[in-house]
C-alpha cells in the first residue's frame, strides 16, 4: 500500500492536529472557567438570578460608608443610581478612599451584597478604572 | 528653549539620513562591489543626530525647562538630579526616543561588526533596519514629539509619579529596550538572509551573538522589573501575570526557543524555516508589547497618558511589518533540499524540538490570556479579566514533562544517541520522588500534582547540579543556565508551598496572635519630609520559636503629584524573606496590616542572575561548541 515514509508522515500530522485541537480546547475551557466579568451595581440590580461565579463590581466608594473593624472592611459601591454593599477582609490598596473609583472582585450573596476577595484601586489620584468610568457615564 | 529646538531638528535630520540611506542602499545593492563609504558615515551621522536629540532632552530635564511639554508633565524642580535624568525615559515620549537611540546604535554596531559577511546581505539587513527606523521616526515626530512647547511657560512641573522614582526603575526600561531592539536586528537579518538564500551554518553562528545579546538584556530587564514590583508595589510577590509583565515574557519565550533552535541550525542545518519564523515573531512580539503598553489598551500600572492615535499608528506599522515578512518568507524561503534528514527519536535535536513545542504552548497561553480580554471588549463590550488561576492551571501541568525533557535532553548527543548511564538517571528519579514525598507529606496541599511537580523539578535540579559541579568540561554556559533554571523552578515551588501570610486590621497598641506568630503594633511615627508626609509604623513580631524582630513599614503621602505609596519593610536572609506593609484607610482608627514570610525569595533573583550569567559566558566565549 503506502510507503513507510508516507505512513509516518500521516501519523505525525495526525498527532500534531490532535495536539493542536486539544490545546485550543484546554485553553478555551480554562478561559471560560477563570474569566471574571465586570458589572456595575445597576447591572447587578437587574440580574434575574445569581450564580456562584466570581465577578467584578466597579463604581465610586460612597461617602461616609467605609467602616473598618479588626477583621473586616465594609463599604458601599455606588454608580449614583444603584448601590451595593461590599464586605472584605484582606489587603486594602493604597488609594482606597471615599468618593474615588474602586473595583471589587468577589462573589454575590444577593443583589445588593458582595463578599469580596480582592479590592483594586490605582496608584494615581486622578485614576479611574476604564470600566468604572464607563459604568458612571451610562448612568 | 534652545535645547528643544536642537533636539527637534536632530530628529528631522535623523529621518533625512534614513531616506538617504535607503537610496544609497538600493544603488549599492545593484552595483555590488564594495560597501559605499557614504552608507557607513550616514549610519554614523544618524546615530549622532538621535544622540544629540536625546542629550538635549536630558539637558531640558536637568535644567527643568518647563517650556518643554514633556518636562512639564514629568518633572519637578525639587526632584533629585538622578531622577530628573531617569525621568527622561520614565514617560512615553522620552522612552520612544530611547528606543530610537538604541535602534540606531544597534544598526551602527551591526554594520561595523559584519565586515566579513556578504555585502548584499549587509545592505539588505540595513535596509530593513532603516524601514523600522523610519517608522519610529515618523511615530515620534508625528504623535509623540518630546520637544513640544507650551506657552505661557509654567513655573513648576507636574512631577514624576513617586513609585517610578526608584533606582531599579531608572535602569529597567533601558535594559529591557536593549533586549527588544536587539531583536529588530535578528528580524532584519533573518529577512535579508532568507531573501538572499543565505540561511546557513555560518549565518547561524553570526546571528547567534545577537540572539544571545538580546536574550541577556531581556532576561535582566524582566528581572529588574520583577524585583521592583516586589518591594515597591507592596503586593508581596515576584510575578502577577499582569498584562504588562506578560508582554515582556512573550518575546522572552520566543527568544529562548530561538536560542536553542539556532544551535540546532548551527550543528545540523535543519529547522531553517522554523528559525526564520521565530526570528520574525520575536520582533513582532516586542513591537506588540510596545503597542499594548503605549497605546493604553492595557489597564495597568505602566499606562502613561494616552492617545488613541498612537495605538493606531503602531498597529498599522506592525501590520506592515508582519505583511512584509510573510511575503518575503513565502516568496523566498526554499524548502530544505536535504529534506530527508531524519530525526532520530533519541537525540539532542529531538529533545530541543519537543521542548520547543512546549515553549510555543506556554507562549500561546500567555498570548491568549493577555489578548483575549481586549478582543472581547472590542467585539462585545463585555469587560473581563483573566487572573493567575488561568495561567497556573494551564502552565503548571505541562511544566512536568518540560522539566524532565530538559533534564534528559542535555545528556543526549546530536544526531543519534543512546541514553548513557541509565542507572544514574533512574536513581536520580527515585531520589527526587522520595524528596518530593518527604516535602509534601506534612503539607495540606493537593498530593498528586505537587508530588509530580516537585519530583520533576528536583530531577532536573539533581541532573543539572551534577553536570554543574562534577563534569567540568565543555559547554559550561549551558550548564550554568540550565542549573539556574532548575534552581529558579525549585525556589518558586518552595516559595509557593511554604509562604505564610497574615492580613489583619490593628489599632495602635493592639496585638494580633495566631499559632505561628504574635504581632504587636507598638506605635506610629509621623514625619514631614520635603515632598511627602511619612507615617512609619513600629511593629514587634514574635515567632513561635521565640525570635523577636522589629519592623518599620512606611506609608508615604506625596504632595506632587498626590499619591500614596507603601514602603514595605523587608528583612532578607538566605532562607526567608519577611515582608511587612501597612496601609491606612480614610478616617479610620484601624490600620490594614500585611505580614508575609516568603522562603527562598532571594534564590529566585539569584537563579535568574545565574541564568543570565550562562548567557553572558556563552556570548563571551568565541567558540564554545567543542
Amino acid at each position: 500500500m503506502y510507503g513507510r515514509k508516507v505512513k509516518l508522515r500521516l501519523i505525525f500530522i495526525l498527532l500534531v492536529l490532535t495536539a493542536l485541537i486539544l490545546t485550543i480546547f484546554l485553553i478555551l475551557k480554562s478561559l471560560e472557567e477563570n474569566v471574571v466579568y465586570f458589572q456595575s451595581p445597576s447591572e447587578i440590580s437587574e440580574l434575574i438570578e445569581i450564580d456562584g461565579k466570581k465577578i467584578r463590581v466597579g463604581g465610586m466608594v460612597k461617602k461616609d460608608s467605609i467602616s473598618l473593624t479588626s477583621d473586616q472592611l465594609k463599604f458601599i459601591i455606588s454608580d449614583f443610581k444603584n448601590e451595593i454593599i461590599v464586605t472584605y477582609s484582606g489587603v486594602v490598596p493604597n488609594l482606597f478612599e471615599e468618593e474615588k473609583g474602586v473595583v471589587a472582585e468577589g462573589y454575590l450573596k444577593d443583589r445588593n451584597f458582595l463578599s469580596a476577595t480582592k479590592i483594586l484601586a490605582k496608584h494615581d489620584e486622578n485614576y479611574m478604572p476604564p470600566e468604572v468610568k464607563k459604568a458612571l457615564e451610562e448612568k | 528653549m534652545l535645547s528643544s529646538t536642537i533636539g527637534y531638528y536632530g530628529l528631522i535630520l535623523g529621518l533625512l539620513c534614513s531616506l538617504l540611506l535607503i537610496f544609497f542602499n538600493l544603488q549599492n545593492f545593484r552595483v555590488q562591489k564594495i560597501l559605499n563609504t557614504r552608507i557607513l558615515s550616514l549610519t554614523f551621522l544618524q546615530f549622532l543626530f538621535v544622540k544629540i536629540s536625546f542629550v538635549s532632552l536630558i539637558i531640558s530635564f536637568v535644567l527643568s525647562d518647563f517650556s518643554n511639554e514633556t518636562v512639564f508633565n514629568n518633572s519637578h524642580s525639587t526632584k533629585p538630579i538622578f531622577y530628573k535624568i531617569a525621568g527622561v525615559w520614565g514617560n512615553h515620549e522620552g522612552s520612544l526616543l530611547l528606543w530610537l537611540l538604541v535602534l540606531t546604535l544597534f544598526t551602527l554596531i551591526f554594520l561595523l561588526k559584519t565586515k566579513n559577511q556578504p555585502l548584499q546581505y549587509r545592505i539588505l539587513t540595513l535596509t530593513f533596519q532603516q524601514i523600522i527606523i523610519i517608522g519610529f521616526f515618523v511615530f515620534v515626530i508625528k504623535t509623540s514629539n518630546p520637544f513640544n512647547y507650551i506657552f505661557p511657560v509654567p513655573d513648576e512641573g507636574l512631577g514624576l509619579n513617586p513609585i517610578l522614582q526608584d533606582p531599579l526603575l531608572a535602569i529597567h526600561p533601558p535594559i529591557l529596550y536593549l533586549g527588544y531592539v536587539g531583536s529588530s536586528i535578528i528580524f532584519s537579518s533573518a529577512l535579508a538572509a532568507t531573501t538572499l538564500g543565505l540561511i546557513s551554518k555560518s549565518w547561524a553562528t553570526h546571528i547567534k551573538k545577537w540572539v544571545l545579546a538580546s536574550w541577556i538584556f531581556l532576561t535582566i530587564g524582566i528581572l529588574l522589573g520583577s524585583i521592583w514590583a516586589y518591594y515597591e508595589l507592596g503586593w508581596g510577590g515576584f510575578w502577577f501575570w499582569d498584562p504588562v509583565e506578560n508582554v515582556s515574557l512573550m518575546p522572552w519565550l520566543v527568544l529562548t526557543t530561538l536560542l536553542h533552535c539556532i544551535l540546532v541550525l548551527q550543528k545540523r542545518l535543519i529547522l531553517t524555516s522554523w528559525v526564520i519564523i521565530l526570528s520574525i515573531s520575536t520582533f513582532t512580539l516586542s513591537m506588540c508589547g510596545t503597542f499594548l503598553v503605549r497605546s493604553g489598551i492595557l489597564n495597568s500600572i505602566h499606562t502613561f497618558a494616552n492617545d488613541p492615535e498612537r495605538g493606531l499608528f503602531i498597529l498599522i506599522f506592525l501590520f506592515i511589518l508582519i505583511f512584509l515578512s510573510i511575503i518575503i518568507f513565502f516568496l523566498f524561503n526554499k524548502r530544505d533540499e536535504n529534506n530527508n534528514v531524519n530525526f532520530f527519536w533519541l537525540s539532542k535535536e529531538t529533545a530541543i524540538l519537543i521542548n520547543n513545542w512546549f515553549m510555543m504552548y506556554f507562549l500561546s497561553v500567555v498570548l491568549i490570556g493577555t489578548v483575549y480580554p481586549i478582543f472581547l471588549d472590542v467585539l462585545t463590550t463585555n469587560k473581563i479579566s483573566v487572573g493567575p488561576p488561568f495561567y497556573h492551571k494551564l502552565i503548571i501541568p505541562f511544566l512536568i514533562p518540560f522539566l524532565i525533557m530538559m533534564g534528559i535532553g542535555s545528556r543526549l548527543k546530536w544526531i543519534k544517541s543512546n541514553l548513557e548511564d541509565k542507572a544514574q538517571l533512574i536513581l536520580a528519579l527515585i531520589i527526587s520522588i522520595l524528596i518530593a514525598i518527604l516535602i509534601v507529606k506534612n503539607l495540606d496541599v493537593k498530593f498528586l500534582i505537587n508530588i509530580t511537580l516537585i519530583s520533576s523539578a528536583f530531577y532536573l535540579f539533581l541532573i543539572t547540579s551534577r553536570d554543574f559541579f562534577i563534569k567540568k568540561e565543555k559547554n559550561s554556559s549551558q550548564k550554568i543556565a540550565h542549573f539556574g533554571f532548575s534552581l529558579l523552578i525549585l525556589s518558586i515551588l518552595v516559595n509557593n508551598l511554604f509562604s505564610t501570610e497574615i492580613i489583619t486590621n490593628l489599632k495602635v497598641g493592639q496585638q494580633f496572635e495566631n499559632s505561628n506568630s504574635k504581632i504587636l503594633f507598638k506605635n506610629i511615627i509621623q514625619k514631614d519630609e520635603k515632598n511627602y508626609k511619612s507615617i512609619v509604623g513600629n511593629f514587634i513580631i514574635e515567632n513561635n520559636n521565640g525570635k523577636i524582630e522589629e519592623f518599620f513599614p512606611e506609608l508615604r503621602i506625596y504632595n506632587q503629584p498626590k499619591i500614596v505609596t507603601s514602603e514595605a519593610d523587608i528583612k532578607t536572609t538566605l532562607t526567608t524573606d519577611r515582608f511587612m506593609t501597612i496601609n491606612v484607610v480614610q478616617n479610620q482608627e484601624y490600620f490594614n496590616i500585611r505580614y508575609q514570610s516568603k522562603p527562598f525569595m532571594i534564590w529566585i533573583w539569584l537563579s535568574v542572575i545565574l541564568i543570565s550569567c550562562g548567557g553572558i559566558l556563552s556570548f563571551l566565549n568565541k567558540e564554545y561548541e567543542k
